[in-house]
């Protein structure tokens, strides 16, 4: 217990809940708006991956950091079109265009990998973003600034959905598109604008696990966090506020089961520690199944001038 | 009153594939009007009227609002040249507040403030000039059927529409809610619209209107001033022939009880409003064989419910059902293995599986009988696709063909295919034990809004039908939203509201206000109507 | 800007010539990819072919690489005919192929010698019942909860990876096999016999098609197979007519995870004879390809499980030749997903442009 109370009181520990968090709270805010307008976007874990490569890419080829996270928010927002042109346009299935999209970001950004570096066996390094020390906030000015983006998104995302005209009619469309049309609302443009930038956050999600916690790509780096994000969508009942906090105690556990196993005292072999993040999710997800207020349009197609 | 014309319609077509559903109409609308657009269910109202609002883009014609050509197929168009639709399926959303659904899309997207002060302002100020209160933060999902048809047309009023167009709107309301609607459009003519009245129902359009245009086929073909005709008129026009006001036939010999139903309350169904609407509260029903029982009510007021209970997709949470002595199964298949016959209200999505073929459609419910698989497990697929012969030929299925998929049929045959599967027993097999799974005619039959949607031909087939299996002895029991079957078909007459049933009643005991207070929850005492929902 | 307008009837040449089409496009779109690699596209793409099927031993490997195939894709056909994504068919494989282990290589921990004969039925029943209690639980969150089975079957598959990956480091690690992590091997005289001699072909191969056999006859001749239909079509109507949802899903849940899992247990029992983490890469996912471009037909998966391990053999051989990187078949694939999904739509409505 006093290992616990120890682990607790370091600030190390609290910058590393941060750190996890952050492409946490960014993924799972993509994904909001993509299901807050209705189409559910499992293409978040092969986004990631892209999001993560060309990021790295454009820096390990000479741009500058920002560069870095505008091509990664770039390559999400091409992979978002896909998406959007696949279950918009075309009204196939939501759960098999996302996975689709998924498989194909994944190969696609391992390719480019092996080909850019045929022969290397270490992967070769950037020079990553430099933490806040100018903050005067502790803790914060251990994290880069992406952090302090992902922590600012949140409440002008909650902005945005509830304070302006276009939120309002992004969660008309996600709960009755047929009103949003009948009072002007092109449901179609709607829904891809936030499939698009949906996926751009992916993107950059993914783009600060090679620029910020790391500084290189490995295979199996995003291992799942971009399901973990869909997970805390529902946690989180579709409220910016409650993804952060979902994402916050999520980064928790994790941060603990990583401290837990370092400690010394792990009785347990290390894979059942790495294993709580995910049973986590799904706990979290059957917990608040019963009371889900989806958005009422969520995974339905819509095919205008269709009966 | 000004004679300004404020629409016009010129030669307006529209074809889906086959299907003309309106051919070369040409209408005029004038100022302080309300127009009356009459027609039975297919006959191409709602379709018309969709093109001028913009949901469809008609194949030719054009359309002038108050002189101005309107662009088609646009629905922001319409809006901005003043028409409004208030539609007969509410396009609110549930989760959002009455200001949000009423402000979505009135202001342009790129503001980053919504001015939300002045829209409440301005939704209060309408909704007092029209007579028509709501609460601006009282979130859709929670407000009753009345109150969302006003939240509805406060949309179109919001946005200061000239020309409004009303689909079918007393379809979900009393005979007293509906007085109440009548006073609103009497408010509005007043205030200088214009409006399109679209119905079938013919003591509505003589009451409401100054001119009725009737569709028929797709084709316009009679416009008329309402002083100037009558409803015998009106119905020819409708029907194309003279129409018999339906006679009732009545039982011949009505024998025992076949399901008896005694303080039977349900739950509400997971995607439902969970309010009195959509469960049952302490329902006593007791139907009888060779005998028709209709449940007149407003659709949302338990029928649902009731009708789920006897074809056992829903339990019971209290009292006793009954069915031929024995418990009534929660269970589809079991129910129909008992002899009961069940119609469903939604043909399409609840009926049929519409991506299978007509003849697993024509046997899925009695495929776990022996008479249509071995051992429960393997199909008889030539017995099956024998019976689903028979059930084309004997009820007049046509389509094409068994093996086509259920959801290229029409309405009309559509129903057939699900009245011949309830109603045609299977052949007995000759190897099969017929003690444990009888193939007889049906003892209970139960028919939610059977007729609902189909044209005047279909219409009397199916209840032609369900006479005809009265007449075998079989208890029939119809739910019915329109108020003219229920007095046609039923032998008793029982309404529903707010999940309660009210006694069953033969029907000339009563009359047609009465039914009217009953499905508004008001009782009738001495010659004054109890103040029950009355506006 | 796009309408969608439904065609009266699809043609039956039109099912089968749109996955044909569709993988065509995408290999032709794939070319891009090999000319950033550098390579020549027609010699990359007729050394891809023949390495794949361009000789006796390419078949060979073909044939030995898509009896997993064939077994995950009938998985993934079995659950998403009745609607269930089952996207954990990679979790039941390995958790098929330890059950497998532990029961014919370690005696289930019992050290009870049982003859062949018997050990091996209880082997690949074990391995079934590993598979399909995986995904029981997740079938059973969605049917009585309404979680989506995607995210829940998703993460199980990397709990379930984490679960090999301790039991290799401990209790199933191969003492002999100098610190690599790999389990202990099955008995000798339970590994699958060869079908065809000098080659790694073996008789999961034959087990595979009977399964596939199995699975058609299943969805075309019996109560279950109308059942799983009629739910994956319409639940509602489904239920209205008497069938019986619960029954059903969890009967699917049981047979899509049998199906993987013993896809774990014969990979094991005919290739490897052990458990290795990389024993799978990715079949799992990889069989939710196959099930598409199959159309869900059972019977087509033997031949898109047949033609997509021609693709991921013939990149191997591709690759040692001209350096394209083998992920190319993954693009290839995962492409040939989403262009099967459009063409299949095209065969069912016109795309008209306003």
């Amino acid at each position: 217990m006093t290992d616990l109370l120890d682990i607790l009181a370091n600030p190390a520990f609290w910058v590393a809940v941060l750190r996890i968090a952050t492409p946490l709270i960014l993924g799972t805010l993509g994904v909001l708006l993509c299901e807050r307008a209705g189409v559910l976007n499992l293409g978040i874990e092969g986004i990631m991956v892209a999001g993560a490569f060309t990021g790295w890419l454009a820096v390990y080829a000479g741009a500058p950091l920002g560069v870095g996270v505008g091509a990664a928010a770039l390559t999400g927002m091409v992979f978002g079109l896909l998406h959007a042109f696949l279950t918009v346009g075309l009204a196939l299935s939501q759960h098999v265009s996302g996975l689709g999209i998924t498989l194909l970001a994944t190969a696609l950004s391992y390719f480019g990998y092996r080909v850019s570096f045929p022969k290397v066996n270490t992967p070769p390094t950037i020079a990553p973003f430099a933490p806040m020390e100018w903050l005067p906030v502790p803790i914060l000015n251990a994290q880069t600034s992406l952090t302090l983006f992902a922590l600012l998104l949140v409440p002008a995302v909650a902005w945005v959905l509830y304070r302006t005209p276009l939120g309002l009619a992004l969660r008309m469309v996600g709960e009755n598109p047929q009103a949003a049309e009948s009072q002007g609302v092109s449901v179609a443009a709607t829904r891809t604008g936030a499939i698009v930038a949906g996926s751009a956050l992916m993107g950059v999600a993914g783009s600060f696990l090679t620029l910020s916690a790391f500084n290189a790509f490995f295979f199996n780096m995003v291992n799942g966090r971009g399901w973990i994000c869909v997970a805390l969508v529902v946690f989180a009942s579709w409220r910016p506020g409650k993804a952060l906090l979902g994402a916050l105690l999520f980064a928790f556990f994790d941060a603990l089961q990583l401290r837990l196993q370092q400690s010394g005292d792990a009785v347990l072999p290390y894979q059942i520690y790495l294993m709580l993040p995910y049973l986590l999710s799904i706990l979290a997800l059957v917990l608040v199944a019963r009371k889900a207020s989806y958005p009422q349009a969520l995974m339905k197609p819509y095919r205008k001038g269709e009966r | 009153m000004s004679n300004a014309t404020v629409l016009r319609l010129r030669g307006i077509t529209k074809r889906f594939g086959s299907l003309v559903a309106n051919d070369g109409i040409s209408l005029d609308l004038q100022a302080g009007e309300v127009l009356a657009l009459l027609g039975e269910n297919g006959a191409g109202k709602s379709t018309l009227m969709s093109i001028l609002f913009g949901h469809y883009v008609a194949d030719e014609g054009s359309i002038e609002v108050f002189g101005a050509p309107l662009p088609a197929g646009n629905p922001k168009a319409a809006l901005a040249a003043g028409v409004g639709m208030v539609h007969q399926h509410f396009t609110l959303a549930d989760n959002l507040s009455v200001l949000d659904n009423v402000m979505m899309g009135t202001e342009p997207l790129w503001r980053v403030f919504s001015r939300c002060a002045a829209g409440r302002a301005r939704l209060l100020e309408v909704a007092q000039r029209f007579g028509l209160p709501v609460q601006p933060d009282a979130m859709v999902g929670n407000l009753s059927v009345g109150e969302r048809q006003r939240v509805e047309i406060l949309k179109a009023l919001y946005r200061g529409a000239r020309i409004l167009i009303l689909d079918e709107p007393t379809a979900v309301l009393t005979p007293q809610e509906s007085e109440a609607l009548f006073a609103t459009l009497a408010q509005m003519v007043a205030q200088g619209l214009s409006v399109i009245f679209i119905s079938h129902k013919l003591g509505e359009v003589l009451r409401v209107s100054q001119r009725i245009a009737v569709l028929r086929g797709g084709k316009l073909v009679a416009e008329a001033r309402t002083a100037e005709t009558t409803q015998a008129q009106l119905a020819l026009w409708m029907v194309g022939h003279a129409v018999e006001a339906p006679r009732r036939r009545p039982a011949r010999s009505v024998g025992d009880a076949v399901c008896v139903l005694d303080h039977v309350s349900t739950a509400s169904a997971k995607d439902e409003r969970q309010d009195h609407s959509s469960a049952l509260r302490e329902v006593s029903l007791t139907l009888r064989a060779g005998e028709i029982t209709t449940i007149a009510g407003v659709s949302g007021n338990g029928q649902v419910a009731l009708a789920e209970l006897l074809c056992g997709t829903r339990r019971a949470t209290s009292g006793t059902a009954q069915l031929m002595g024995r418990t009534l199964p929660p269970s589809p298949a079991r129910l129909v293995q008992r002899g009961v016959a069940r119609i469903p209200e939604d043909r399409h999505a609840v009926g049929v599986v519409g991506d299978l073929p007509v003849w697993e459609n024509a046997v899925s419910e009695r495929l776990r009988s022996p008479v249509f698989s071995r051992w429960s497990w393997f199909v008889r697929r030539a017995a099956a696709r024998l019976h689903a012969r028979r059930i084309e030929i004997a009820f007049d299925v046509r389509g094409a063909g068994l093996m086509a998929p259920a959801r290229s049929l029409s309405g009309g045959n559509m129903q057939k295919l699900i009245l011949g599967r309830a109603l045609l027993a299977p052949e007995q097999a000759e190897d099969v034990d017929n003690k444990k799974y009888p193939t007889r005619a049906p003892r209970l039959i139960v028919a939610h809004q059977p007729t609902w949607g189909l044209d005047i031909g279909a219409v009397a087939y199916v209840q032609q039908q369900l006479i005809a299996a009265r007449d075998a002895g079989a208890a029939v029991l119809v739910i019915s939203d329109d108020l003219d079957e229920v007095l046609a078909l039923g032998d008793r007459v029982a309404v529903m509201h707010g999940g309660h049933l009210g006694e069953a009643r033969p029907t000339a005991a009563w009359t047609r206000e009465a039914i009217g207070l009953a499905m508004a929850g008001a009782t009738m005492t001495a010659q004054q109507p109890v103040a029950g929902a009355l506006p | 800007m796009m309408r969608l307008e439904r065609r009266h009837e699809a043609s039956r040449a039109a099912l089968v010539l749109a996955p044909i089409g569709a993988v065509a496009f995408t290999m032709l779109v794939s070319a891009l990819l090999v000319l950033w690699a550098g390579a020549p596209v027609g010699r990359t793409y007729a050394l891809l072919l023949q390495g794949g099927f361009g000789s006796v031993f390419a078949w060979s490997e073909t044939l030995t690489r898509a009896v997993p195939l064939i077994l995950t894709g009938l998985a993934a056909t079995v659950a998403f005919k009745a609607r269930l994504f089952n996207i954990g068919a990679e979790g039941q494989l390995f958790a098929g192929a330890l059950a497998a282990v532990a029961v014919g290589g370690m005696h289930g921990g019992t050290g009870f010698e049982l003859a062949p004969w018997l050990l091996f039925p209880l082997m690949m029943l074990a391995a079934a019942v590993a598979g399909a209690l995986l995904l029981l639980g997740p079938a059973l969150m969605k049917n009585e909860l309404g979680v989506d089975e995607v995210v829940t079957t998703l993460l199980i598959n990397f709990i379930v990876l984490l679960g090999v990956s301790a039991l290799l480091d401990g209790p199933m690690k191969d003492p002999a096999a100098m610190g690599w992590p790999q389990s202990v091997s099955l008995q000798p005289d339970l590994e699958l016999g060869k079908l065809i001699a000098q080659t790694r072909v073996h008789t999961g191969l034959v087990w595979a098609v009977s399964l596939a056999v199995m699975v058609w006859a299943i969805f075309k001749y019996t109560v279950l197979g109308f059942d799983i239909r009629a739910m994956g079509a319409n639940a509602r109507a489904a239920e209205f007519a008497g069938v019986p949802v619960t029954r059903t899903v969890v009967l699917v849940a049981l047979l899509s995870g049998a199906l993987a899992g013993l896809a774990g247990a014969i990979e094991v029992a005919g290739r490897t004879s052990y458990v290795t983490l990389d024993m799978s890469p990715g079949y799992g996912y990889t069989g939710i390809v196959i099930a598409m471009l199959a159309g869900l037909h059972p019977l087509g998966v033997i031949a898109a499980g047949v033609f997509v391990a021609g693709v991921l053999v013939g990149a191997d051989t591709m690759s040692r030749a001209v350096g394209v990187p083998t992920y190319i078949a993954d693009v290839i694939v995962a492409a040939s997903l989403i262009a099967v999904l459009v063409a299949t739509l095209l065969t069912q409505y016109r795309v008209r442009m306003k």
